[in-house]
């Protein structure tokens, strides 16, 4: 399945609230988005911390349930839906961490298999052959065998990558995937999310902080206080005066 | 391009099974499953061995309550699992052994009269002090006085030996008695007798048997019922400890019974031989605190596994938190990762077994050699305790893994 098969946006927000705590801890953390993102586009969300981007990201990828609203992911309507579609969505779309999160008891290729085994229908040499290839595209052919006690945070950051990209999902979330590394470390992670992605035809949401990277995004959205105050497109993003005199 | 089967319409997907597609054999499946758990243990060597250490541990000390709790029921029947009888008679007033209660003999004559019995023999049973004729120094023994027609024990060195004991004051020894006997078991046996002492009576000991001492008594001496009586001038030949009814071929031991009870007045009971040793295996595990202490001692050993085991499971968990809430966000359900922590258990259960068998062996041969106790593994305490083991380490995996199973997996992080 491609993206082309979906003339639909692929992810389609409209009036979306979502609220934390029961009772008199009750707090709203958003407040009605609306938001449609077009298969291939790569939308940067930015914020400030506690405005609520992990949040959509998190309802997004179907690791929240939905509340109240409407919250469409590749056509499938998350808002009041079971547990178990929860998790057929999760295995359509590619999460990336702030924190890469591999598991340290597998090596950077059993981490990308561990990608394809959820789906339950490839020996484990047809994942094999897959991981080695993607790790390659990353360019880690040369560690596939490695730790991720010995690997380098940039490192560990493309093996989550091609974990996340090694079953071609249509969506890739992304949440801070640079806020750990270095300046040229963050900007490679990024380029090759950004290539493989393309080459997928996957489309991406990164959430970030990180103003270096903002040129790749098709689109920039900023979220503050629960709501999406902006969306532009990135030339007049770039030129608004917060950002160009910070 | 790998897609989930959706339809964007209705929006439902049949999702496979983790690492266990329907299309492929359940072999295949387990082949090309990542074995997760057995990874996560083997890359933190230190927490498994600590683990291995606690489970062969909680093993040791169950097979240890197991074994003597066994060896304690079988010694204390062991005199009786040898009678050399098909049913039993005793006195009402009858609670075990080691406590003298007699019944008059006329009952035997009454009982030979029943359809069926072929022979009603008494036995005599006492405990008494007797000078270990190897160190001189007193010490208990339980006195068996039978009479002279058959063996009252159906062991062949006592039926061979039956002449030796129409002497007065000549008895037969057990060799497996606890105690420094080895050069009268020694001097016994090339043919020469051991002279001793029961409250100043000289006792010949002229022959051996092989029987084995038991928690209630360090060993036997057989002799007739005469030397018996010689023993205890206060008892008569009236007054017997049991009687021992052997039933002529053809007739069903129950029916007997039966007839025996219709025919006998209420002082005595009558039971099967297998019956009575059930009884008398009932009363030391039910009626005495034998039973409960050792069974605590195993509940015991059990809480020790499951606290050993759930410790480290638990850590276990709590490390790789953030992994596994990676692995729900790939899509993977709460069943897969509990399937780690308990393949995790599993694995630890059948590495510990293993050490804890093996220690257990050599704790039974210590207590064999030290204690005189007839003390061995059985195929059935091995799988028990096996059992034990792993629903140990199952259980401590089930509260270790309560925490995976928060709903949404962003509440994880």
């Amino acid at each position: 399945m491609n993206n082309t098969t979906f003339p639909l946006p692929v992810i389609a927000i409209s009036h979306l609230d979502h609220t934390f705590g029961q009772g008199s801890l009750q707090k709203q953390v958003l407040f009605d988005i609306n938001l449609q993102i077009q298969a291939g586009e790569i939308v940067i969300m930015s914020g400030p911390s506690g405005s609520g981007k992990t949040t959509l990201l998190s309802l997004l990828g179907g690791l929240r349930s939905a509340q109240a609203g409407s919250l469409k992911v590749l056509g499938r309507e998350l808002v009041g839906s079971p547990a178990e579609q929860l998790v057929g969505s999760r295995r359509q779309i590619g999460y990336i961490f702030q924190a890469h999160n591999l598991h340290n008891s597998l090596t950077a290729r059993q981490n990308v298999m561990m990608g394809l085994e959820v789906l339950g229908r490839q020996t484990r040499a047809e994942r094999q052959s897959k991981a080695t290839a993607i790790l390659e595209q990353v360019g880690l052919g040369e560690r596939l065998d490695y730790y991720p006690d010995n690997l380098s945070g940039g490192q560990k950051q493309r093996v989550a990558i091609a974990r996340a990209l090694v079953r071609h999902p249509q969506i890739l979330l992304a949440d801070e995937p640079t806020a750990a590394l270095d300046k040229k470390a963050g900007r490679d992670v990024v380029e090759i999310m950004q290539k493989l992605a393309q080459e997928q035809g996957c489309t991406i949401l990164l959430v970030t902080h990180d103003n270096r990277i903002l040129d790749i995004a098709d689109r920039l959205i900023y979220m503050e206080d629960g709501r999406l105050q902006q969306d532009q497109a990135i030339g007049s993003f770039l030129q608004s005066p917060s950002l160009s005199h910070p | 391009m790998i897609t989930e089967p959706i339809s964007p319409k209705t929006g439902k997907t049949s999702l496979p099974p983790e690492g266990l597609a329907s299309r492929r054999g359940i072999w295949q499946s387990w082949q090309d499953r990542t074995p997760l758990g057995w990874l996560q243990l083997k890359r933190q060597k230190s927490r498994m061995v600590v683990a291995v250490a606690g489970i062969a541990f909680a093993d040791l000390l169950m097979f240890a309550q197991l074994g003597i709790q066994a060896a304690l029921f079988d010694s204390n029947t062991l005199l009786l699992s040898h009678l050399n009888a098909d049913i039993v008679i005793r006195g009402s007033q009858y609670r075990d052994l080691s406590l003298t209660t007699t019944f008059p003999r006329r009952r035997l004559y009454q009982a030979q009269s029943v359809e069926g019995i072929a022979h009603a023999d008494p036995i005599y049973i006492a405990s008494v002090n007797w000078k270990n004729p190897q160190t001189r120094h007193k010490t208990q023994i339980t006195v068996l006085g039978q009479s002279l027609e058959r063996p009252a024990l159906n062991l062949p060195e006592i039926a061979q030996q039956l002449d030796t004991i129409t002497l007065l004051d000549t008895v037969l020894f057990d060799r497996l008695s606890r105690g420094t006997y080895q050069e009268v078991v020694q001097q016994v046996a090339q043919g020469e007798s051991v002279n001793t002492e029961i409250d100043r009576r000289t006792i010949r000991v002229a022959g051996l048997f092989s029987l084995g001492a038991s928690f209630a008594t360090d060993g036997t001496i057989v002799a007739s019922q005469d030397s018996f009586l010689r023993l205890f001038p206060e008892r008569t030949s009236g007054q017997v400890s049991l009687g021992l009814l052997q039933i002529k071929p053809g007739h069903d031991p129950q029916q007997v019974v039966e007839a025996l009870r219709v025919t006998l007045p209420k002082d005595v009971l009558i039971n099967t031989k297998l019956d009575f040793l059930n009884l008398e295996r009932a009363y030391w595990s039910q009626r005495t605190p034998i039973g409960l202490v050792f069974n605590f001692g195993t509940i015991m050993a059990f809480v020790v596994g499951i606290v050993i085991v759930f410790q480290i499971l638990s850590t276990d968990v709590n490390d790789h938190l953030a992994e596994y809430a990676t692995f729900k966000a790939m899509g993977y359900r709460d069943r897969y990762l509990l399937a780690i922590v308990f393949e995790e258990a599993i694995i630890l259960a059948v590495i510990g077994f293993i050490p804890g068998l093996a220690l257990a062996l050599a704790q039974y041969r210590l207590i064999q050699v030290a204690a005189a106790l007839p003390i061995g593994m059985t195929a059935a305490r091995l799988f028990f305790v096996f059992g034990l083991t792993v629903l140990m380490c199952c259980f401590s995996g089930a509260i270790a893994t309560r925490k995976l199973q928060s709903a949404d997996p962003a509440d994880i992080f």
